[in-house]
């Protein structure tokens, strides 16, 4: 290689970098946008008569946005092929397993004021907040083994247990579905965001999306 | 606006807390819940933020203050006047807690008139000025939504039963029916298809002339502010929330069960008494415990919201009626 195309490719490479390194800190930003902006609110005593709810309903809606986010990726990366994108997956996933974390605790303390008989009946008896309890329960192992460590350990098995995914973001869906009270734009936006990402992992779709990405890239 | 004669539900005053005990109740409440979080009750009762105690519709200005006591009959504090007028079910502005507020500030409440007849002797046509020359009282009264969230309200207003008592239903009436103004041009809500409108609501005779029940046009000694019903509104409050229909045009004496908007929009999660019963669960909510506006954590639900003993002979058994349909119908 001359000195010149060597250059060039190392140029490139730090271009790679500074890509990824950009991505994952807009991804963090993006993350953290709301519930910064809900810490703010709080501290500026904003959250309206009933700030349980509020804060209930503004850990929620980011859980659920995260969760599609982080189902976006791969349909994206395969409709234009960028694969720096790949490692946002893990992120989004990461922080809607914190915003969801952060809705059960603002739900069994702030709510519920942590008393396990109130609690119980509170997600026994109520079937949208068990499904959302279900969808807890499986987004658990998912965060715990989102790390490089058990990627490698587990193998194989890894990819089959992230399938769990798929379950999670359609018993998150139902939770949302079940809880609204007859006016149901929001739901029914965000359950078309995931039938479309969803279908683009199915075969037949999936080759046009593929054969979308050479034409794209030829350009 | 004048309030000739202040009554509530009789209670011995010894039982009254005075007002510097239910704070530090209600302090001691949060802190013992979660001692971490107590700075999150200042944001839970102090209510609104300077801009928004700015752009609030104001009355008098006196809002908060001109009530005969400052809890309810079970030493509850009342709410505050912010709370009450900021955090309001009304799906003819919009479906947020915070809209109707908003929304509602130029509603239009004034000339207004109550269409009053059916099945009565002495049909007539109210206005508003003479709704208000029945003796307007002061009632403490908690206030339970279905979605599990309750207030208390020092309401101001009449007992329905003394308009009753002027019409006077003729024995066939069996039912009374109400009905909200419908005012697309001021209600944006009611331009959209997602409800029959205009609201409807119903009780029974012996509900409607039960005393506990009153047209309310004020609270906290103010005339009432259109998020919250204004002109005039329904307050039954042993039954949920959305059985006091606001904004109130008509009422009619009828023969049978009046279908309400919600009986109408979600048949199986609705019904027509919907009597507060924590034994009763909503399809979607548990009724066993609710979220009183501005404190952490829950108390358990009451029979008939408390008022079981006002009510109860009016039922053949405590769960017969329920939010849901009356089995078997
Ligand atoms: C993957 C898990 C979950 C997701 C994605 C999720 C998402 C959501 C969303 C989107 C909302 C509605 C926000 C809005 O209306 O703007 C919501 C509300 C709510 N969620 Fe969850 N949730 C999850 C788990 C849970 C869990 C574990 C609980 C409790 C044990 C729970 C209890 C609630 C409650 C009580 C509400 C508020 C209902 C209301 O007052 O209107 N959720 N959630």
């Amino acid at each position: 290689m001359t000195p010149i195309t060597q250059r060039l490719s190392s140029i490139r490479k730090l271009d790679r970098k500074t890509t990824a390194q950009i991505l994952r800190v807009s991804a963090h930003m993006l993350s953290l946008y709301a519930l910064a902006l809900l810490l703010f609110d709080y501290s500026r005593n904003n959250l309206g008569a009933d700030p349980v709810r509020e804060i209930l309903l503004r850990t929620g809606e980011p859980a659920l946005v995260l969760l599609i986010l982080s189902l976006a990726v791969t349909p994206l990366t395969l409709l234009f092929g960028w694969k720096q994108l790949h490692p946002l997956r893990r992120i989004f996933g990461l922080y809607a397993f914190l915003y969801v974390a952060l809705h059960l605790l603002t739900f069994i303390w702030l709510d519920y004021g942590l008393n396990l008989a109130y609690i119980l009946d509170g997600i026994l008896e109520q079937n949208f907040v068990l499904v959302g309890f279900a969808a807890f329960v499986l987004l658990l192992p998912l965060a715990i083994t989102s790390n490089k460590w058990s990627q490698r350990k587990l193998g194989k098995k890894w990819k089959t247990l992230h399938k769990l995914v798929y379950i999670i973001i359609m018993l998150a869906l139902i939770h949302f579905w079940w809880l609204v009270k007859n006016v149901y734009y929001m739901p029914f936006l965000y359950s078309a965001m995931v039938t479309v990402l969803l279908l683009l992992r199915w075969q037949p779709v999936k080759q046009k999306a593929l054969r979308f990405q050479r034409w794209y890239r030829s350009r | 606006m004048l309030i000739k004669k202040r009554t509530g539900i009789e209670i011995p005053s010894s039982e009254i807390t005075p007002q510097h005990l239910y704070l530090s109740r209600r302090q001691f409440m949060a802190g013992a819940a979660m001692a971490t979080t107590a700075g999150l009750l200042a944001a839970c009762g102090a209510g609104g933020s300077p801009e928004e105690a700015n752009t609030a519709p104001v009355n008098s200005g006196n809002g908060g203050t001109a009530v005969s006591a400052t809890t309810d009959e079970l030493g509850d504090p009342l709410n505050t006047y912010d709370e009450i007028t900021n955090y309001n079910n009304y799906y003819e502005f919009n479906t947020t807690k915070d809209g109707p507020a908003r929304l509602a500030k130029d509603f239009p409440t004034a000339p207004w008139q109550v269409e009053v007849g059916g099945m009565v002797k002495n049909p007539k046509t109210y206005a508003m000025e003479d709704l208000l020359k029945f003796d307007q009282e002061e009632r403490i009264y908690r206030l339970r939504c279905v979605e599990a969230w309750s207030m208390v309200i020092p309401w101001v207003g009449f007992p329905l039963a003394k308009l009753l008592n002027e019409v006077e239903p003729t024995a066939d009436a069996k039912y009374v029916r109400f009905e909200t103004i419908y005012d697309p041009d001021n209600m944006p809500g009611q331009r959209g298809r997602m409800f029959p409108w205009p609201y409807v609501e119903g009780l029974t005779v012996e509900e409607a002339m039960q005393d506990l029940t009153i047209l309310s046009t004020g609270l906290y000694g103010e005339t009432l502010l259109p998020q919250n019903g204004a002109p005039i509104r329904l307050v039954v409050p042993w039954k949920y929330g959305f059985k006091s229909i606001k904004a109130i045009v008509k009422i009619e004496l009828v023969d049978y069960m009046p279908t309400s908007l919600w009986m109408e929009s979600a048949p199986t999660e609705y019904g027509f008494y919907a009597n507060v019963n924590p034994e009763v669960n909503h399809p979607r909510w548990s009724q066993a415990t609710e979220r009183r506006i501005g404190e952490l954590g829950r108390r358990p639900t009451l029979l008939f919201n408390g008022y079981a003993e006002q009510v109860a002979h009016l039922y053949p058994d405590p769960k017969y009626d329920t939010n849901l349909k009356p089995r078997g119908s």
